[in-house]
């Protein structure tokens, strides 16, 4: 799409931490996270990248470096066209790029989920509490270090807790995680199941 | 020789206004043909319950076909859907504000034992916060499994000591 590529080099032109990314579909770049906001303002204001589709955060590994980018995906309704953004964190310890909901109030749950989920936090945002698991939920689930079954937590309420005794567990996965089988016509053999059933809480894995 | 009884009614002529029975199972008549669900549907489930609220399964041939959305109109929670621990405390809340007596049907796999979601966000099993009296296999359940979990239920409190038990509350 010639009509796209233009503004990444118009982008390029003005700051010289703009880079090409690899990308199979649409036009792609990396910008600095300290140059995030601009790259997105001259974006969406000289661009006519008037909306913010998505706000998502990578975790590339516990080892890597940088370990979490954060990437944007714009479209322009008047030209059709989409552009992904992405912005690495400079620190693998507490991530942090400036958040976008000044720009898009979109942006503004984009980002608190990215925030839930990985732990990246976006400075100067108006609100940015988790959004899908409950305030005080001391892990962020997406992250490559942290396991799918989860970690033993004390649930939120602490008169259920006390009235019930109960917390949140460590999934039991029994040879899980339970993934439906593709291509199956016969329902009851797609139904999701455990890939692996010849273990159980009661029965160990065998093996192991 | 007494001739058999042939009658199938109560002959009021005969007894006069008065029947006699025991207190335990005039309540629990009372109470099983009369079962407000609390309709706690929470995933795809809700749907199913829905069906069965509908005219073609119409679960008031049971008489539970006053869904309550105030719990304390309620006498029977169906958990419909898959329980995540953020709503479980809210679970627990509206449970602890059914009046007593007060039944739980876990219906589907994941108000069950988590289901397929065995993940940090899922409740695993419904069990775990508050006490379950039929649970429902299937995902989800056809409207039919839960008018049989009704039925069930509906013959476990047929079976319990109600008039002992409003006596020592």
């Amino acid at each position: 799409m010639p009509a796209v590529q233009d503004p990444i080099t118009a982008l390029k032109g003005r700051w010289a931490g703009v880079v090409d990314r690899a990308s199979l579909d649409h036009p792609a770049i990396d910008v600095p996270a300290t140059d995030l906001l601009a790259v997105l303002q001259a974006l969406r204001d000289e661009h006519k990248f008037d909306m913010l589709v998505d706000v998502a955060g990578v975790d590339w590994g516990v080892e890597a470096t940088p370990r979490f980018t954060v990437v944007y995906h714009l479209f322009a309704t008047v030209k059709h066209g989409y552009i992904r953004v992405a912005a690495h964190c400079p620190d693998n310890a507490a991530p942090e790029v400036p958040s976008a909901a000044a720009l898009w109030p979109g942006a503004d749950w984009h980002e608190r989920e990215a925030y839930d989920m990985y732990g990246i936090r976006f400075t100067g945002h108006p609100d940015l509490r988790r959004i899908l698991m409950w305030d005080g939920y001391p892990h962020f689930p997406l992250r490559k270090d942290f396991p799918l079954a989860g970690i033993e937590t004390e649930l939120p309420d602490s008169e259920v807790v006390a009235e019930t005794g109960t917390g949140a567990i460590a999934a039991p996965m029994m040879g899980g995680p339970f993934v439906a089988s593709q291509g199956e016509i016969n329902m009851s053999d797609a139904e999701p199941r455990a890939k692996d059933e010849s273990w159980t809480e009661r029965r160990p894995k065998p093996g192991a | 020789m007494v001739p058999a009884n042939t009658e199938l009614t109560y002959n009021s002529k005969i007894e006069g206004e008065v029947i006699v029975s025991t207190a335990d199972a005039v309540i629990n008549w009372i109470r099983s043909n009369s079962m407000w669900p609390m309709p706690m549907g929470l995933a795809c489930c809700a749907i199913e319950l829905m069906a069965t609220a509908a005219s073609r399964f119409d679960i008031a041939r049971f008489g539970a076909e006053v869904m309550r959305f105030s719990p304390k109109q309620a006498d029977v929670m169906i958990v419909a859907g898959t329980v995540t621990y953020k709503m479980s405390s809210a679970l627990r809340r509206i449970y602890d504000q059914m009046a007593e007596p007060k039944w739980v049907i876990a219906m589907g796999a994941c108000a069950s034992t988590g289901g397929m979601y065995r993940s940090y966000a899922v409740l695993q099993g419904v069990d775990r916060i508050v006490p379950v009296d039929v649970y429902v296999s299937g995902c989800p359940p056809r409207p039919e499994a839960l008018l049989d979990a009704l039925i069930k239920l509906q013959q476990k409190v047929k079976r319990e000591p109600s008039a002992s038990k409003l006596l020592s509350a």
